[in-house]
C-alpha cells in the first residue's frame, strides 16, 4: 500500500512521544516527549547512558511497539494510525533495520539472508545487491550459514539486508557494539558511504563519541528528553 | 503471492537445516494416519460387507411381514396380501447340509421381489428364464461354491438325499448363501406350500387393505428394515476395539508430533521475530506457518495412507479369521477401498497435526515481536506447567471413576480406559519430577548429584516421550494381562465344554442312523451323546438353541457359572434351559427368569435354571434338552454326535469310521484337534491386537529416539562445562546413557502398575460390556519382566544414536559453546 507512493522527500519526524513500562506495580517513564527529525540523505548519532531509552525509541519509530502518546511521522504517513498490517507492510517497504545482533535468520544462507527483505518487499533489484556485496566484501561469503561469520561479517550482511529494499530510513541499534574498533570503524564507513548512495535517512544508536562524530549530527537522550 | 511463497521459502529453510526434526515431524504424523487410516480401513472392509450381505437377497434392508410368533406361514396369506395391495414377495428360508456342511438356503419369488430387495440382477434380466425354469439354478458366490469344491453346473445332494438345482455362481451372492426358486426351497426344506417372510416393497399399487382385514393377516407382524443388521450389531464391540485401538496409537503419533513442533517453534523464534521486524504482519506470518504446517500434514497424510493400506492388507487375513472364527462374518481377502477413506485419512492428518500444533500456533499469534526484556522463567514455568498437568490428570482420573461408577455402555468403558490412560500420562512428570528430587536428595557425591539434578532438567524435552513409552508399556502389559488372563481361562473352559472324545457329523440323517447303528457294536464307545442346533430370535438378538441328551458328561463337566436346584433335571424335562453369560448378560436375566423362545410350534417357555460361561462366542445362547428341542423344531438336522470313548482306542476308533463312512476332517474328529482349531482360532483373534500392541511400542521407541536426538543437540551448553573441566567425552557418553536409561526405567516401572490397572478395567468393565463375559483376573510376572526388558531395550537402541554423535564429536564443537552465547 506504500510501496508506489512517491515518498522521496518524506521526513522522518517525531513529536511529543512518550512511553512508560509497567516495572512491578508502579510505571516507569522511558521517553516523556522526545521529538526528532532526520531529513532524507542525513544521518544522525543517537546516544545516550545505558537504559536511557534509545532502543525503546528506535522500536516506536520502526512501530515494533506502540507509544502511549505523541506522534511518528513519515511524511504524511502517521505510523501510530496504522494496523499491524500497515506497520508491517511500512518497515518492509520503507525501513531497514539493524540490530546488535541476532539480526540474521540462522537456517538461511548469507546470499539468502541479503535478498529476503527486498524479496518479500517485492523489489528485488539483482544489479543493486550485487553492488552491495561487492561494496560489503561478502562475495566469497554467499553460500556460508550465519554460524559460520565472525561477527563483524554477520553486520555486514545484516546491513547490507536492510539496504537492499532501498529504505527511506535505516535504524541501527548499536550495530557495531560487538565489534572491535578497526571493524567497527570499516562497518561504519561502509554504512555511511551506502547510505549517501541511497539518498536514505540514517538512525543510529551508539555508545561511542568517535563513531557519532562521523554523522552528520549528534543527538542525546537524557531523563527521558532530546536534549 | 509472491511474498506468501518468499515468506514459506524463509520458513522452510529451517527444515533444510534440521532435517532429523523434520523427520521426527514426518514419522509422527506418518504413524499416526497409518495406523489410524489402517484400522479404519479394516472397519471399512468389514462394513461393505455386512452391508453387501444386508442389502442383498435376504438381507435385512428390506421391511417384511413375519409370523407374529416366528411361526412358518401359509402361502395363501401373500395370494391374499397382493389382492389387497400390498406389493410384497414370499421367501423361505432355512438351512440345509451339503457334505457335512450347514448353508443357508433362501427360496425367491423373482417375479413379484422388490426391485430394491434384488441385488441378483442375474435373475433381474437375462437369467429370468434359466432361474425359473426347470431345473433352476442355485445361485452361489464364488467362494462358497469353492469351500464346497464343487463345480458350476454340479447338482449336489443334501443331507436328506435331494439334489438342488445346478449350481450358478453370482458375484453379488452372499458368501454361505444359496438362493434358488422358492418352490425348489419348499422342496428341499420339506415345507409344502409354507413361506418364512413376505418382503414388503417401497412400489405403491394403490390403496392398501389394512392388514387385520386380511384372513390370516392378524397373524402377521411388521418389521421395519433393520439400520443395523445382526452381524454389525454382533461385530460392533470388535470393531470398537480395533477402534480403540487406532485411536490409541494415533494419539501417541500426535504426541511425537506435538513435541516436534513445539521445539521447532521454539527454535525458529528468532526467526520469526527477525521476520516481523523486517516487515512481515503477524496475520501473514500465522497464514503461512498454517500453510507450511497443512502442507506437510498432507505429504506426511499421503505416505501414512499408503502405509495404513499395507497395515490394513496385513492384517486384514488375520482380522477375516478371526471374524468368520468369531461371527460367522465373511469379508473378502482382498481390500477395497472407497475414495472418502483416502479423504477421511488426509483430513485425519491435517486435523491431527493443526489440534499437535495449537499451542505452538498460538504463541506464534502471540509472539511479541520484540523478545521480552526479563529472561524466560524456564524453571518457573516448567513448575507451573507440571502443576498443572497435575492438576488436570486429577480432573481426568475423577472424570473416569465417574463414567466408572454412572456409565453402563461399552463407551463408557472405552472413556474410563481413556481417562485411566491420559491421567497416568498427564500425571507422568510430576512423579517423575518427584522421584528424581528424592534421588537427588540422597545423593552424596557431587556428581551423582548433578546426574539427578540434570535429569529433572532433561525432564521437560523428554516428558512427552516418556509419556508416549508409559503409554504404549502400560496398554501392552494391559492388553497381555487380558490375553493371558483369556487363554488360561480359555483352555480350563474348553477342557468343560469339549468333553467328549470324538465329535461326529453325519453327511444326512440316513448315514447317521447308519452310524449309531454300527457304533452300538463297538465296546470301545461308552456313550452316543446326540447334538442339535436351532437359532432364533430373543430380545431382538440372534441366538443359538442347542441340544444335549441328558447324561453325566454335561451335568459334571458343563462349565456352569451359576445354577439353581435341581437344574438339570428341570432341563430334561424340557421346561427350562442353560443359558449363556453373554445372553443372560445381555438381556439381564437372572437365575428363575422365563424366557418365549419363538418356533415354527409355538412360543416355547423356558425357565433360566443355570448360567455358563461360553466365551468366544457373540451370538447368544440356551442349552436345552435334545429331545424338546426337535419337538419344537421339526427337521433340523440330527447328524451330530459326541461319542464318549476310552481315550486309548480314539485313533483306532476315528480311523475305522472315517474308512467305513468316508467323513472328511471336518466332519470327524476327536477332542485334541477340536481344542487345536478352537485355540487358533482364538490366536488369530489376539493376532491383530498384538500387532497394534507392537506397533504402539514401535512409535513410542521412535519417540524416544527422535526426543532424544533432538535433545542431544541442546544438550551440548550442559555438557561443554563438564568437558572443559576435564570430563571425557567417553564418560559424559556413559553418564548421558545413563540417564536416559534411568528414567526409562522409572517410566517403565511406573508403567506396570498402570498395565495392571488397564488390564482390570478391560477384564471386568470393557470384556463384560462388549463382549458380555467376565474373566477371573490373573497377574504374569515373567511377562512385566520381559515388557521391562524390551521396554529398556527400546530405550538403549534409541539412547545411543545420539551418544555416538557425542563420543565422535570435535571439541571444536565443545569449544564453540563457550565462543558464542547464543
Ligand atoms: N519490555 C519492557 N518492559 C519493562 N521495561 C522495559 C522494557 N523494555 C525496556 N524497558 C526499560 O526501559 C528502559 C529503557 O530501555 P532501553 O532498552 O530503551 O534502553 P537503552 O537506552 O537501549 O539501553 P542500552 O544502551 O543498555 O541498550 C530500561 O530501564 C529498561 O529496563
Ligand atoms: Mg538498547
Amino acid at each position: 500500500m506504500h510501496g508506489k507512493s512517491p515518498l522521496v522527500s518524506l521526513m522522518l519526524s517525531v513529536r511529543a512521544l512518550q512511553k512508560s513500562y509497567r516495572s512491578g506495580p508502579d510505571r516507569v517513564s522511558v521517553l516523556r516527549g522526545v521529538d526528532l527529525d532526520v531529513a532524507p540523505g542525513e544521518s544522525v548519532a543517537l546516544t545516550g547512558e545505558s537504559g536511557s531509552g534509545k532502543s525503546t525509541l528506535l522500536h516506536l519509530i520502526a512501530g515494533l511497539d506502540a507509544a502511549d502518546a505523541g506522534e511518528v511521522r513519515f511524511g504524511d504517513t502517521l505510523i501510530s494510525q496504522l494496523s499491524d498490517a500497515g506497520r508491517a507492510a511500512f518497515r518492509r517497504d520503507h525501513l531497514g533495520l539493524v540490530f546488535q545482533q541476532f539480526n540474521l535468520i540462522p537456517s538461511l544462507s548469507v546470499a539468502d539472508n541479503l535478498a529476503f527483505q527486498s524479496r518479500i518487499a517485492g523489489r528485488h533489484d539483482a544489479a543493486w545487491q550485487a553492488e552491495l556485496i561487492e561494496r560489503l566484501g561478502l562475495g566469497s561469503l554467499l553460500k556460508r550459514y550465519p554460524e559460520q561469520l565472525s561477527g563483524g561479517q554477520q553486520q555486514r550482511v545484516a546491513i547490507g539486508r536492510a539496504l537492499a529494499v532501498k529504505p527511506l530510513l535505516l535504524l541501527a541499534d548499536e550495530p557495531t557494539g560487538n565489534l572491535d574498533e578497526a571493524t567497527a570503524d570499516e562497518v561504519m564507513s561502509l554504512s555511511r558511504d551506502l547510505v549517501s548512495r541511497t539518498g536514505c535517512g540514517f538512525l543510529m544508536v551508539t555508545h561511542s563519541a568517535r563513531l557519532a562524530a562521523m554523522l552528520d549530527r549528534r543527538v542525546h537522550l537524557h531523563a527521558g528528553l532530546i536534549a | 503471492m509472491k511474498r506468501a511463497l518468499w515468506i514459506l521459502a524463509v520458513l522452510l529453510s529451517h527444515w533444510r537445516r534440521h532435517p532429523m526434526q523434520l523427520a521426527t515431524l514426518l514419522v509422527g504424523l506418518i504413524s499416526a494416519t497409518a495406523l489410524w487410516s489402517g484400522v479404519q480401513a479394516l472397519n471399512q472392509q468389514a462394513r461393505i460387507s455386512y452391508d453387501r450381505a444386508a442389502s442383498a437377497l435376504g438381507g435385512a434392508r428390506t421391511a417384511t411381514l413375519v409370523g407374529s410368533n416366528g411361526e412358518s406361514l401359509p402361502q395363501q396369506i401373500f395370494v391374499e396380501l397382493r389382492r389387497a395391495g400390498w406389493p410384497v414377495s414370499p421367501m423361505l428360508e432355512g438351512r440345509i447340509q451339503i457334505g457335512g456342511r450347514s448353508l443357508r438356503l433362501l427360496g425367491v419369488e423373482p417375479l413379484s421381489l422388490p426391485i430394491e430387495a434384488s441385488a441378483a440382477p442375474a435373475i433381474g434380466t437375462s437369467g429370468l428364464q434359466g432361474f425359473l425354469s426347470p431345473p433352476g439354478q442355485t445361485l452361489i458366490a464364488p467362494d462358497t461354491l469353492a469351500e464346497l469344491k464343487a463345480a458350476a453346473g454340479d447338482t449336489p445332494l443334501t443331507n436328506t438325499g435331494l439334489t438342488l438345482p445346478p449350481l450358478t455362481p453370482q458375484n453379488e451372492s452372499v458368501p454361505g448363501l444359496l438362493v434358488v426358486d422358492i418352490g425348489v426351497a419348499q422342496r428341499l426344506l420339506n415345507m409344502p406350500e409354507k413361506i418364512s417372510q413376505l418382503l414388503l416393497g417401497q412400489r405403491d399399487l394403490g390403496p392398501r387393505a389394512p392388514l387385520a382385514s386380511i384372513a390370516g393377516g392378524e397373524t402377521l407382524r411388521l418389521v421395519e428394515p433393520d439400520a443395523e443388521t445382526d452381524l454389525e450389531r454382533l461385530t460392533d464391540s470388535f470393531h470398537l476395539n480395533l477402534t480403540a485401538f487406532g485411536l490409541l496409537s494415533f494419539l501417541v503419533g500426535l504426541f511425537i508430533v506435538n513435541s516436534a513442533i513445539g521445539l521447532a517453534f521454539e527454535q525458529r523464534r528468532p526467526m520469526l521475530r527477525t521476520l516481523r521486524a523486517c516487515g512481515v504482519s503477524a496475520l501473514q506470518l500465522n497464514s503461512v506457518l498454517i500453510v507450511e504446517l497443512v502442507g506437510l500434514a498432507l505429504l506426511a497424510g499421503l505416505i501414512g495412507l499408503v502405509c495404513g493400506y499395507f497395515i490394513a492388507a496385513t492384517l486384514l487375513p488375520d482380522v477375516a479369521a478371526s471374524l468368520r472364527g468369531l461371527y460367522g462374518a465373511q469379508i473378502p481377502g482382498e481390500l477395497t477401498l472407497r475414495p472418502q477413506w483416502w479423504a477421511a485419512g488426509l483430513a485425519i492428518s491435517v486435523i491431527g497435526a493443526l489440534g499437535a500444533a495449537s499451542a505452538s500456533l498460538l504463541k506464534a499469534i502471540r509472539l511479541p515481536v520484540l523478545a521480552a526484556a526479563q529472561p524466560y522463567a524456564w524453571q518457573q514455568a516448567q513448575q507451573t506447567a507440571l502443576i498443572v498437568q497435575g492438576a488436570l490428570a486429577l480432573i481426568v482420573f475423577a472424570g473416569g471413576v465417574g463414567c466408572l461408577l454412572l456409565g453402563d455402555s461399552l463407551v463408557a468403558g472405552f472413556a474410563v480406559l481413556a481417562a485411566i490412560l491420559l491421567g497416568a500420562a498427564l500425571a507422568l512428570p510430576a512423579v517423575l519430577g518427584l522421584v528424581l528430587l528424592l534421588s537427588e536428595r540422597v545423593a552424596r557425591k557431587p556428581l551423582a548429584k548433578w546426574f539427578w539434578a540434570d535429569s529433572r532438567m532433561q525432564l521437560s524435552g523428554l516428558s512427552l516421550a516418556l509419556m508416549a513409552l508409559l503409554l504404549a508399556l502400560g496398554v501392552n502389559v494391559g492388553v497381555g494381562t487380558m490375553v493371558q488372563s483369556f487363554s488360561k481361562t480359555f483352555t480350563g473352559w474348553l477342557d468343560g465344554r469339549l468333553a467328549a472324545e470324538v465329535y461326529l457329523n453325519a453327511a444326512s440323517d440316513a448315514q447317521a442312523v447308519e452310524i449309531k447303528a454300527w457304533l452300538r457294536d463297538r465296546p470301545e464307545v461308552q456313550a452316543v451323546l446326540p447334538g442339535s442346533r436351532a437359532e432364533a430370535q430373543l430380545g431382538g438378538w440372534p441366538i443359538d438353541l442347542i441340544g444335549f441328551a441328558d447324561h453325566a458328561t454335561y451335568r459334571e463337566q458343563w462349565p456352569l457359572l451359576e445354577s439353581s436346584p435341581g437344574a438339570w433335571d428341570l432341563v430334561a424335562r424340557g421346561e427350562a434351559a442353560l443359558i449363556s453369560e453373554q445372553l443372560a448378560l445381555r438381556l439381564k436375566l437372572k437365575l428363575g427368569d422365563r424366557v418365549a423362545v419363538p418356533t415354527p410350534q409355538g412360543s416355547w417357555p423356558l425357565e433360566v435354571v443355570a448360567i455358563y460361561a461360553d466365551y468366544g462366542n457373540p451370538r447368544g445362547q440356551l442349552g436345552v434338552a435334545i429331545a424338546a428341542l426337535v419337538a419344537h423344531f421339526p427337521g433340523i438336522a440330527q447328524t451330530r454326535f459326541g461319542l464318549r470313548v476310552t481315550p486309548a482306542a480314539v485313533p483306532a476308533l476315528v480311523t475305522a469310521l472315517r474308512e467305513k463312512f468316508a467323513l472328511d476332517n471336518r466332519s470327524l474328529a476327536d477332542q485334541a484337534a477340536l481344542k487345536a482349531e478352537s485355540r487358533k482360532i482364538f490366536n488369530r483373534t489376539f493376532a491383530v491386537t498384538n500387532a497394534l500392541n507392537a506397533f504402539t511400542l514401535g512409535i513410542a521407541g521412535v519417540a524416544l529416539l527422535t526426543s532424544l536426538l533432538t535433545l542431544s543437540q541442546s544438550r551440548l551448553p550442559q555438557l561443554a562445562p563438564l568437558w572443559a573441566i576435564g570430563i571425557t567425552r567417553r564418560k559424559l557418553a556413559v553418564i548421558e546413557l545413563m540417564k536416559t536409561l534411568s528414567v526409562a526405567l522409572i517410566t517403565a516401572l511406573l508403567a506396570l502398575p498402570l498395565g495392571l490397572v488397564v488390564a482390570w478395567c478391560l477384564i471386568a468393565v470393557v470384556n463384560v460390556k462388549a463382549f458380555g463375559w467376565r474373566l477371573p483376573f490373573q497377574v504374569f510376572p515373567e511377562q512385566l519382566v520381559q515388557l521391562v526388558g524390551i521396554a529398556m531395550l527400546a530405550s538403549l537402541l534409541a539412547a545411543l544414536l545420539p551418544i555416538l554423535n557425542l563420543l565422535r564429536m570435535q571439541p571444536a564443537q565443545l569449544v564453540k559453546v563457550f565462543a558464542d552465547e547464543r
